[in-house]
Parts: C-alpha cells; sequence; structure tokens
C-alpha cells in the first residue's frame, strides 16, 4: 500500500532522510517513531506531495509521487501536526472546501459531511466558525476533512500533540474505528503509549535513518517484560527483567528510589539509539 | 485546471465574512484622497477641460485596483504562514495553475468590489464619466497584473513581513506616481521616461481616456495584457518555491 525504497532528502547542508526503506501493508496501522528532528514530517511531506524528496522513490497504491502526482494524492488524507483549518470558515465550509479541492460531486459531498460530522461526533457544530472550537475538536475536524475524499490511506502526523489525556483517548478510539473500516493508517509520534496502544508494526526512525521495524510486542520482547528504573551514580539505568517475580525479588536486595515498570518502545529505542523518543 | 473554483470560492467565503470590514477599509482611502485632494484643493483647479474631482476618479480606479488586486499576497500569506491551509492546497490533487487561477480571480475580485465602490463615491459627489466594457476591462488587466505579481511574491517571500517590505517599495510609490493625481506629462521629459515603465502609469491613462469617452489605449492595453500573462506564468512557476 505505501512502498518507500532509498528515500533521501537534503535541505542544503541538513540530511533529513539518509535512504528509507519500508513497505506498509493494506489495512495495516504503522507508527513511525522518533524524537524531535529525526524525519518523521518530512517523510510525511514527502508522500503527501508537500516536499520533494532528493533522491529515492515512493508508491501510494501503486502510484509514484512524483511521476502520478495525481493520482497518488487522491490516494491518500493527510492529518498534519499543526491545525490548518480555516477558523474564518465554518466546520461545514471547511469540509465542503476540502470536497471540492478532491473534484467530489455537489451531492456526494454533502452526504459525505454529514456521514463525517456523525462519525467523529461534531455534527451540532457543523455551521460554528472553527475559531470557536476547542483544541480537541478542530483535531476531529481535521480527521473529518482528511477522510472526505475517502482516501485509502490516511497519514497523521502527531494528532494528539498538546491535548489533554481525555481528548486524547479519544482520539484514539476514532483511529481504531478508521482502521476498523478498512483503512491504512500511517502515524507519526512521539507519544510512546499512543505507538503502543494503536499500532500493529512500528518503524524507529533516528537521524533520518530506520533503525528497527517490527510489531511492538515483537521489539519489546527482546527485553522481557518488566523494566526497574533506578538512579546509580547521578545516571538513571535500567534493569529488564522476563517477570515480576524476578524483579521483586532483585528488588529486596537494593536499596534506595527505583520504579518498577512495564517494558515499553521507550527502552526499545534507548537501546537501538541511545536517546529517548519524548524529550525528558 | 479542476480545483481552481474551490480556490477561488475559499477566498469569497473569507471575503464574505468580513464583507462589511472590507468595503468600509476599502472606502477609506477613495474617500479620503477625494476629500483631501478633490475638495480640498477646490473645484477651481483644472486639469486640461476636466475638474480635478473628475481627473482623480479615474486616477483612483487605477490606483484601487491595483492596490485591492495586490492585497491578494496578504491573504495568500496569512493562509500560508498562520493559519497553514497553503498545505492544504498542496495535498489536495489540483494542479499549480488551478491554484494560482483561483488566487488571481479572487485578487481581481477584491479590485472589481473596489472600483465600485469607488464609483458611487464618486457618483454620490456627482461625477459621473463614462464606464463602457473598454474601461471594465481596462480595469480587469490591471487588476490581474497586480493580482498575478501577488501571487508571484507571495509564493517567494519567506515571511509577511517580507511582504509588507514589498508593499511599502513597490506599491505605495507606484500608487502616488504612477499618474493617479496628477498627469504624467507634467513632469520633466526623463521622469515621464521612467514612470512610462511603470504599469500603473499606463492604466490610469488608458482608464482616464475611456472613462472620459476618449480613444481606446490599445496600446496600453496590450501592454498591460503582455504583463498579466509574463507575471501568471511567473506566478504559476513560483508555487512550486513555496512548497519546500
Amino acid at each position: 500500500m505505501i512502498r518507500i525504497e532509498n528515500l533521501t532528502k537534503h535541505y542544503k547542508k541538513l540530511q533529513a532522510l539518509r535512504g528509507i526503506n519500508l513497505h506498509v501493508r493494506e489495512g495495516e496501522l504503522f507508527a513511525y517513531l522518533g524524537p524531535n528532528g529525526s524525519g518523521k514530517t518530512t517523510t510525511i511531506k514527502i508522500l503527501t506531495g508537500l516536499a520533494r524528496s532528493t533522491s529515492g522513490d515512493a508508491y501510494l497504491h501503486g502510484f509514484h509521487i512524483e511521476k502520478e502526482t495525481l493520482k497518488a494524492k487522491r490516494q491518500c488524507g493527510l492529518v498534519s501536526q499543526t491545525i490548518n483549518l480555516d477558523h474564518e470558515l465554518t466546520v461545514y465550509e471547511n469540509l465542503d472546501i476540502h470536497g471540492r479541492l478532491f473534484h467530489m460531486p455537489s451531492r456526494e459531498r454533502k452526504a459525505r459531511i454529514g456521514e463525517l460530522l456523525e462519525y467523529v461526533e461534531i455534527h451540532d457544530r457543523r455551521d460554528s466558525p472553527v475559531k470557536q472550537l476547542s483544541g480537541g475538536m478542530k483535531r476531529r475536524v481535521m480527521v473529518a476533512r482528511a477522510l472526505m475524499h475517502m482516501p485509502r490511506i490516511l497519514f497523521l502526523d502527531e494528532p494528539t500533540v498538546g491535548l489533554d489525556p481525555t481528548i486524547r483517548r479519544r482520539i484514539w478510539s476514532l483511529i481504531k474505528k478508521i482502521q476498523q473500516n478498512g483503512s491504512t493508517i500511517f502515524l507519526t509520534t512521539h507519544y510512546i503509549e499512543e505507538a503502543e496502544f494503536l499500532a500493529q508494526r512500528v518503524a524507529f526512525l533516528d537521524e533520518g535513518q530506520v533503525v528497527a521495524v517490527d510489531q511492538p510486542q515483537h521489539l519489546m520482547s527482546q527485553f522481557g517484560a518488566w523494566a526497574l528504573d533506578e538512579i546509580a551514580n547521578g545516571e538513571m539505568e535500567t534493569t529488564y527483567f522476563k517477570s515480576r517475580e524476578e524483579a521483586n525479588r532483585y528488588i529486596q536486595a537494593q536499596e534506595g528510589g527505583f520504579a518498577l515498570r512495564r517494558v515499553n518502545l521507550e527502552d526499545v529505542f534507548l537501546s537501538l539509539t541511545g536517546k529517548r523518543v519524548q524529550p525528558t | 485546471m479542476r480545483g481552481w473554483f474551490a480556490v477561488y470560492l475559499r477566498e469569497l467565503l473569507i471575503l464574505r465574512k468580513k464583507i462589511f470590514r472590507q468595503m468600509a477599509s476599502m472606502a477609506v482611502g477613495p474617500l479620503l484622497y477625494l476629500v483631501a485632494f478633490g475638495l480640498g484643493m477646490g473645484e477651481g483647479v483644472h486639469v486640461g477641460d476636466r475638474s480635478y474631482l473628475e481627473f482623480l476618479i479615474p486616477g483612483l480606479v487605477a490606483m484601487s485596483s491595483m492596490t485591492q488586486s495586490f492585497a491578494i499576497a496578504s491573504e495568500i500569506n496569512i493562509a500560508r504562514f498562520y493559519w497553514r491551509i497553503f498545505e492544504e492546497f498542496q495535498a489536495a490533487p489540483i494542479r499549480n495553475i488551478a491554484y494560482v487561477t483561483g488566487e488571481v480571480l479572487a485578487g481581481v475580485t477584491r479590485a472589481l468590489l473596489s472600483v465600485l465602490i469607488i464609483l458611487v463615491i464618486g457618483l454620490l459627489s456627482g461625477i459621473s464619466l463614462c464606464y463602457s466594457p473598454g474601461f471594465w476591462l481596462i480595469v480587469i488587466l490591471n487588476s490581474f497584473v497586480f493580482a498575478s505579481l501577488a501571487v508571484c511574491l507571495a509564493m517567494l517571500v519567506k515571511s509577511h513581513a517580507d511582504q509588507a517590505l514589498l508593499t511599502n517599495f513597490f506599491i505605495t510609490p507606484m500608487a502616488f506616481l504612477g499618474g493617479t493625481f496628477f498627469p504624467v506629462e507634467r513632469m520633466p521629459s526623463w521622469v515621464q521616461s521612467i514612470l512610462n515603465l511603470l504599469p500603473l502609469t499606463h492604466a490610469a491613462k488608458a482608464i482616464r481616456s475611456s472613462a472620459f469617452g476618449l480613444r481606446f489605449e490599445s496600446f496600453s492595453c496590450l501592454l498591460l495584457g503582455l504583463l498579466g500573462f509574463i507575471l501568471f506564468v511567473l506566478a504559476f512557476l513560483s508555487v512550486n518555491r513555496a512548497k519546500e
């Protein structure tokens, strides 16, 4: 569904992407993880036609993104990291303009808008100017707008950034619902728990390179099930255990402060790159 | 070309939301010039066999169609740098030419609205001139030139401040020197040669000639048409630059 081959991107002296290779399957929810500046947004910008690659190829549902640009663009919907709705316009007008940009006939546009506003549970705000909506509502409108033309692939670039935990979970349910309806979802995030909860497979990106691709459970099981964080010599150290009992035995022999938790994708990324995905 | 109407419609919807504010702002400038230069100078001032007020109205039409069509650059910049709407257009399956067409037409529409306001103000001041199809053709060509220039520059600038700088250096001097407030023929010949390079000088001359029911300035018209075409192509070529 999404095929990326040796994709590179240079901004003058900066090498943002250094030969990305990926294959995302149809109907998959794929998370693309990495710290800020690792190249996540650059990859999405290239795939959605907002930027040009320096070299390499990428295909969306078989259409080359630069040689068959318009066809490739029809395959995908994009929810950007920043809220890019027309604040002066109403929710309806924002969706209607999007439908027109994707050449949807009038009747189809009207029906689809009604359907989507129900879907994202915002139908009662249909005629409200976007500037009157809360952050969470704006995100839901962005998701509805991206789904307007019934794309096969949905790109979600940090869709929950800046939202409070309750709204974030609401957006997660919406993303799950969209995937269950058959869409392929390419999600970038630096919220580890978001990727763990949603994704079937994850790719870790570091300094413009993919350092690992696998199912979250496979990646995490290499470390065990439990992790113990403790401060030793002024640095945080983590020890991994296969079971909670094993961890408890270790704790009994220790003194001082520590925190026992389940192994997560952050541990995987940390071991691969020596960096954290989320800034601490 | 599919998709141009969506771009155009978006600009119209935004214009509609603030139509009264916009119309008031379009009327303020011409009203001030009419009061200061037209009424302030008195009816005793004549340019040729016309009163100064009659001379001024077509000049204001030329100036206003320029500034209002060029103002589309500000709308594009707000959409691009502040609301990030430009991404929405770039991610849509429309060609750059559709985007440029939609924005240029929006600029022309704003210009026509401002011209109508000036003509109404003129009528209320007792000035009725000849608003023939030739008059409207030149107004539209002038608006097309500056709307295309606006889209081109809006794609090239890196910030909204850069755009304001371009307006201060190019549009404002042209508004005052392009034959709006005085006949260019009264200037020294070397100044005339420079002023004749400005598109607004040709627009003001041709609009005035049509409004006075004199001959249709086909050379000026041709020049504006050619310049409009070149700027439209440049605007089209600039869209890819804005992507990065």
